[in-house]
């Protein structure tokens, strides 16, 4: 599973790293994370706020840090 | 434009149990009574704590004192208030419906609908880049485009509620009218120069597409879960600004000679308006911050309308903004965009002057 956080650097961003990279542990996935910090990568995704989840090249949550929960859901929903 | 970014954790979920609803409702009015209960004995609580300090009535420290006690926790119970109501309202907009409603507008009436929809969408500075691309990008025309960018920081929920709270609906009104009338204004200006072509090359090239799978389908419960994220993430996040603001304010209510600051930012010369923009520029505060400042500065004789701009000016006009901003405007077009701004505050600082003098 490959999950990309997209966001310019602000501390949501850092916060957001931090969950999915949590949540992803949890469920005991192999997974790997990166980082997008570059505007026009961003931009390629339609995404309108940062922060920004995305899974397997696939746009899961916008603007927001999803709770433990429901970040797992979108993990899990994303791994199948 | 601060960091008041809106939405932390917000609840994904498809459906909330029905029962949950009612309860959440209930406890939600609940709240919002023993609110009302407790902001009607703040004057008194003031007094009490004011009173267990070994100080005089009336003097210098006295006065400073109560006015940081009385300050204090109502800013810190309007706050939570004010962001609670907006959170709700706002879980009603998102970036990509203001979007969808912007989009192909004409210019005038767009500038009109930018400005005003500034005050309910989610905004957070963080995101003022691609929020920026993303109206560009999907035909909503440049200077409406900026007339959004100028009202979502200025004319926010934060700033209106306090000033109503402590220094009046007139001027709250006031604010929310000229706030409005500077984002149109300089939005529309900025349009008729048609500056497009000084965009940066790849943002023109930059694909339209609004991905953002969670914005439907929020229950009742969700949006209040979301005004209580949001207290919790704005109220953490400005009540070190507050109480600093609060603070300057105690120490001007106390200790600031009258005359000293009538004569500084009083209407008397002409270049009392400009000043205050210029030395608002720099500062980097919010709103929680500045309101109670500036409430302690009108109490002390300052002009309105100079007060009003420095106010606009710390707020609307900030570096940190245009660093981020640079990303996407070649230098001449930030250099039209801060002048037009800067010339619609000093236009609300005489006009204020002029009239209420």
């Amino acid at each position: 599973m490959k999950i990309q956080i997209l966001g310019t650097g602000c501390s949501k961003c850092k916060a957001l790293t931090e969950a999915a990279e949590r949540a992803a542990k949890d469920l005991g996935f192999p997974f790997e994370i990166e980082k997008v910090t570059d505007i026009e990568e961003i931009m390629a995704f339609g995404v309108m706020m940062t922060p920004a989840l995305v899974v397997d090249g696939e746009v899961k949550a916008v603007g927001k840090i999803p709770a433990a929960d429901d970040m797992k859901k979108l993990l899990s929903d994303g791994a199948k | 434009m601060k960091c008041r970014c809106q939405s932390e954790p917000t609840i994904i979920k498809e459906s909330t149990d029905k029962n949950a609803s009612p309860r959440w409702i209930a406890a939600t009015l609940l709240g919002v009574a023993l609110w009302v209960v407790l902001y009607a004995q703040l004057a008194p609580f003031s007094e009490w704590i004011v009173s267990l300090f070994p100080l005089e009535k009336g003097t210098r420290l006295s006065e400073a004192l109560t006015f940081f006690f009385y300050d204090t926790p109502k800013v810190l119970m309007l706050l939570a208030l004010i962001v609670f109501a907006m959170g709700i309202i706002r879980s009603f907009f998102s970036p990509e419906r203001t979007r969808a409603l912007l989009a192909g507008k004409n210019e005038g009436l767009g500038n009109i609908a930018a400005a005003c929809l500034g005050i309910v969408t989610p905004f957070c500075s963080c995101s003022a880049v691609p929020l920026f691309i993303g109206f560009v990008s999907a035909g909503v025309p440049l200077g409406v485009t900026f007339s959004f960018l100028i009202s979502a920081p200025m004319v926010n929920e934060v700033a209106l509620g306090l000033l109503f709270g402590l220094v009046g609906w007139k001027i709250a009104m006031a604010y929310l009218g000229l706030g409005l009338g500077v984002a149109i204004a300089a939005g529309w200006v900025i349009g008729r120069f048609h500056l497009e072509d000084w965009l940066e090359d790849w943002v023109k090239n930059a694909r339209a597409g609004a991905v953002n799978p969670s914005s439907e389908k929020l229950t009742a419960v969700d949006r209040i879960k979301e005004g209580l994220a949001a207290v919790r993430e704005i109220v953490g996040k400005v009540w070190p600004w507050m109480i600093a603001g609060i603070a300057a304010g105690a120490f001007i209510h106390g200790y600031a000679p009258a005359e000293l600051l009538a004569s500084i930012m009083g209407k008397g010369a002409w270049w009392t308006v400009p000043s205050a923009v210029l030395i608002g520029v720099p500062m980097y505060s919010n709103a929680a911050g500045i309101i109670p400042v500036v409430e302690a500065l009108l109490g002390k004789g300052a002009a309105l309308g100079t007060v009003l701009a420095f106010m606009m000016s710390v707020i609307a006009l900030s570096l940190p903004e245009f660093i981020i901003l640079r990303k996407v405007l070649s230098l001449r077009l930030l250099v039209v965009y801060f002048s037009v701004v800067a010339c619609g505050i000093l236009t609300v600082g005489y006009l204020f002057n002029a009239v209420f003098g």
